[in-house]
């Protein structure tokens, strides 16, 4: 019997059947159901845990390979920039258990900042890198590379992409295999990279390359079928071309570095037309052209951005449309953006922080909305943790250049500012800046699901543990300006902002409030608007929640979507919002 | 279980997952390929969201799009309009006539057009509409809107044994509101 699993199960069940014994990861679309799913197995089977970030999660796998047992990390994309430190030199040192990266791209930028392509990470630190197809493969293809990655000594990267890893597709479940710990071995000259072992180590790793493309070629399956077309391709779009070209013959790659060469020369040979059909960056396309072989196309049709799927090769290639139901007339359908949600902690702070008109340095997370309608607050989004240090670097820039500084706050999430953003709340600190940082401790991870943190107090299998004190961070970091303030009281909430930007030293403030999804919040009935009272003046539309609507001409409550949060109470200047007695 | 592609539509928070993992089963139950694709993350927050459904002999891409889709469930009306291209000609749209006012629309910059529904009768597809939400409420919880949907839309699978819905009824919903869904299923199922 074949189980309906995700890419993302079905690659933690790969995991687990191979033994998999320490799983370390930081959550993020769209690879987080990995981890948590590894979670859900037995912790005599295996331990798991939420690092703190990327780069943490890379190097306790690192440490939990060299100590003998298979390992893994999973991470976004982005996240893959993060720990590319470890990645570039744990290539060198190779591996004792087996270790497994796993890096989930997002083209489409689905819930994310940029659409890199992570292929580039195997080529440049010369490690290999395979690419599953479906969930079957996912589980298939992890195996796979624990194997590899013992047999040859190093590290190995499975690259999956959205659609792989948020897919759900037929899967067959096997026994887990007991994997038993290899014996440690003190190895000076493989563990320890210096000037003098990395120079050795090197010449290995370039040896191994040369071993994995032969791999490579037996990884990879010719489908011979119409040789006018040939195909090469990988991944998600392997499963795109086998319904856009029913009869074109297919070189489908599965390790998508290095790159079977031998197989791609014999393919090439064999058809009349090569045609390489690949998401983001002509990654194969380029090889193939190193080759020498120039009849190859790709990119001259797809293009590097977005997302592809049937419509859209049919589209690029043939140039035929869709032919596909339309709307009688024309229908002005009204843009639906994500928001915050009803009860959100972070609504009254964004309001607030547009209400001040401040310079808000944004971060990664739910929080980012706030810099849409009607907020319009935040200025800047670049990466976990860079508002706290862009805020620092526009103050001294301002400083520098002698114009006026301009009122700003970072804002930053408690699981992001575990994330990056404490080192930059040291460096604002040790380089006497006067920044303020908002800490938005919703007591979550929120964007990607509601994973535990170093903030609060539980780990991914719900043990209780040491949480970490925000205010004594910031203490022991030399901050002499803490408070905690509840966002609900806007008032407050306002007046501490103020104060704490008009102060010439560094200044944090904790926003404690708890996330509206937590099942632990309970904010009880919505609230309502007495239309009696109402004078329509419109000023509760302003704090921008979902739930309050305008219905022929009147302002109303949509108790299905109401939190009963209260927010808005303080809104109404004429007190004509409240929660009905019980 | 005939080849079908199943394109369901909402707001982010409307329950379109579990709709999908609902129809999943049915496929496995009826010894099908089946694929699902799913939207996590930030669009989730309230924003616009579709979950594909893909059930055959053997299925490829996970991915339904533009004039694909057999069938369009969606649970709020503008969002039927907006995912209609998807839909093959003359194929079934069902939707749920709820209206959710997305965030341009509340804060004053779009406007909630009036006649959607009617744009969609004169669509050449097959309309099924129907007031999910009330019936959600009269089963004695609006959170069974989605069950209620999913009842309407296996009144057009009539392929499908009712002993596979109720299996699929059983693995998908907790089973201390079981019955509220079983009841929201039926007025589904025998709306139409």
């Amino acid at each position: 019997m074949k189980s309906l699993l995700l890419g993302n199960e079905a690659l933690a069940r790969g995991a687990w059947e191979a033994g998999v014994q320490v799983v370390s990861s930081y959550p993020g679309t769209p690879s987080t159901e990995i981890t948590e799913n590894i979670s859900k197995y037995s912790s005599d089977d295996v331990y798991c845990e939420w690092a703190p970030n990327e780069k943490v999660a890379m190097e306790v796998a690192i440490g939990a390979s060299f100590a003998g047992v298979r390992a893994m990390c999973c991470m976004k994309h982005v996240g893959l920039n993060v720990a590319a430190d470890p990645l570039f030199t744990a290539a060198y040192t190779g591996v004792n258990g087996g270790l497994v990266i796993v890096v989930a791209d997002d083209p489409g930028m689905h819930s994310s900042q940029n659409e890199q392509d992570s292929r580039f990470y195997g080529l440049s630190a010369h490690v290999p890198v395979l690419e599953p197809s479906d969930s079957q493969e996912c589980k298939d293809f992890v195996k796979k590379a624990f194997e590899i990655s013992e047999e040859f000594d190093t590290p190995v990267i499975l690259r999956l992409t959205t659609r792989i890893a948020h897919a759900r597709s037929l899967t067959e479940l096997c026994d887990r295999q007991n994997v038993a710990k290899k014996d440690y071995q003190k190895d000076i000259m493989k563990y320890v990279m210096m000037p003098g072992m990395a120079k050795k180590r090197h010449v290995f790793v370039e040896e191994r390359m040369g071993k994995l493309a032969d791999r490579s070629n037996e990884l990879s399956t010719a489908e011979y079928k119409d040789t006018d077309l040939g195909i090469v391709t990988s991944g998600i779009s392997y499963q795109y071309v086998k319904e856009v070209f029913p009869n074109a013959s297919v070189l489908k790659i599965d390790m998508v570095h290095p790159l079977p060469e031998k197989a791609i020369r014999e393919f090439a040979e064999k058809t009349e037309k090569l045609l390489v059909v690949e998401e983001l960056e002509p990654f194969i396309e380029n090889f193939i052209r190193q080759l020498g072989i120039d009849k190859v196309e790709g990119k001259k049709y797809f293009g590097v951005q977005g997302e592809l799927s049937t419509v859209a090769i049919r589209k690029a290639y043939f140039g035929t449309d869709a032919d596909n139901a339309q709307l009688a007339e024309a229908l002005d359908v009204p843009p639906r953006p994500p928001v915050l949600c009803p009860g959100c902690p972070h609504r009254g702070v964004f309001y607030t922080l547009s209400q001040l008109g401040v310079r808000v340095s944004g971060d990664i997370g739910c929080y980012t909305l706030g810099a849409l309608a009607p907020y319009s607050a935040v200025h800047n989004c670049v990466c976990m943790g860079a508002s706290v240090s862009m805020a620092h670097g526009m103050e001294k820039a301002e400083v520098q250049a002698g114009a006026e500084k301009m009122p700003t706050v970072a804002v930053i999430g408690d699981s992001t500012f575990m994330h990056s953003g404490i080192t930059g709340l040291i460096d604002i600190v040790y380089n006497k800046g006067a920044s303020t940082v908002i800490i938005l401790d919703n007591s979550i991870t929120g964007m990607t699901g509601h994973q535990q943190n170093p903030t609060t107090g539980y780990t991914i299998r719900m043990e209780e543990t040491h949480p970490v004190n925000l205010v004594k961070l910031a203490e022991a970091v030399g901050v002499k300006r803490i408070r905690i303030e509840d966002p609900f009281d806007m008032k407050k909430f306002k007046a501490a902002v103020q104060e704490e930007i008009a102060a010439d030293e560094p200044s944090v403030i904790i926003s404690q409030r708890p996330c509206a999804l937590l099942k632990t919040v309970k904010y009880g009935a919505p609230v309502v608007i007495d239309q009696d009272k109402c004078k329509k003046c419109g000023s509760c539309m302003k704090l921008g929640c979902p739930a309050i609507i305008k219905k022929d001409g009147n302002y109303m409550i949509d108790a299905s979507q109401c939190a009963g949060c209260r927010q808005c109470e303080q809104m109404c200047p004429f007190k004509c919002i409240s929660k009905p007695e019980v | 279980m005939k080849n079908i592609n199943i394109l369901i539509v909402g707001v982010g928070g409307q329950g379109t997952l579990l709709a999908s993992r609902f129809l999943g089963v049915a496929a496995v139950e009826s010894g099908m390929d089946v694929k699902l694709s799913e939207v996590h993350g930030m669009s989730q927050r309230g924003g616009s969201v579709i979950t594909c459904v893909k059930i055959g002999d053997k299925i490829n891409s996970p991915l339904i799009c533009e004039g694909e889709a057999d069938l369009i469930l969606s649970f709020e009306q503008v969002e039927a309009a907006r995912w209609l291209p998807y839909l093959k000609k003359g194929g079934t749209v069902i939707t749920n006539t709820q209206k959710i006012e997305s965030m341009p629309v509340i804060s004053g910059k779009a406007v909630y057009p009036d006649n959607v529904l009617e744009v969609l009768e004169k669509s050449g597809i097959n309309l099924i509409t129907l007031d999910a939400l009330s019936i959600a409420n009269e089963c004695g919880s609006p959170k069974a809107v989605n069950v209620v949907l999913l009842g309407v839309l296996a009144s057009q699978m009539k392929d499908v044994d009712m002993s596979v819905w109720n299996k699929c009824l059983e693995s998908v919903i907790p089973a201390k509101v079981l019955d509220i869904n079983k009841k929201a299923f039926e007025m589904g199922l025998k709306k139409v």
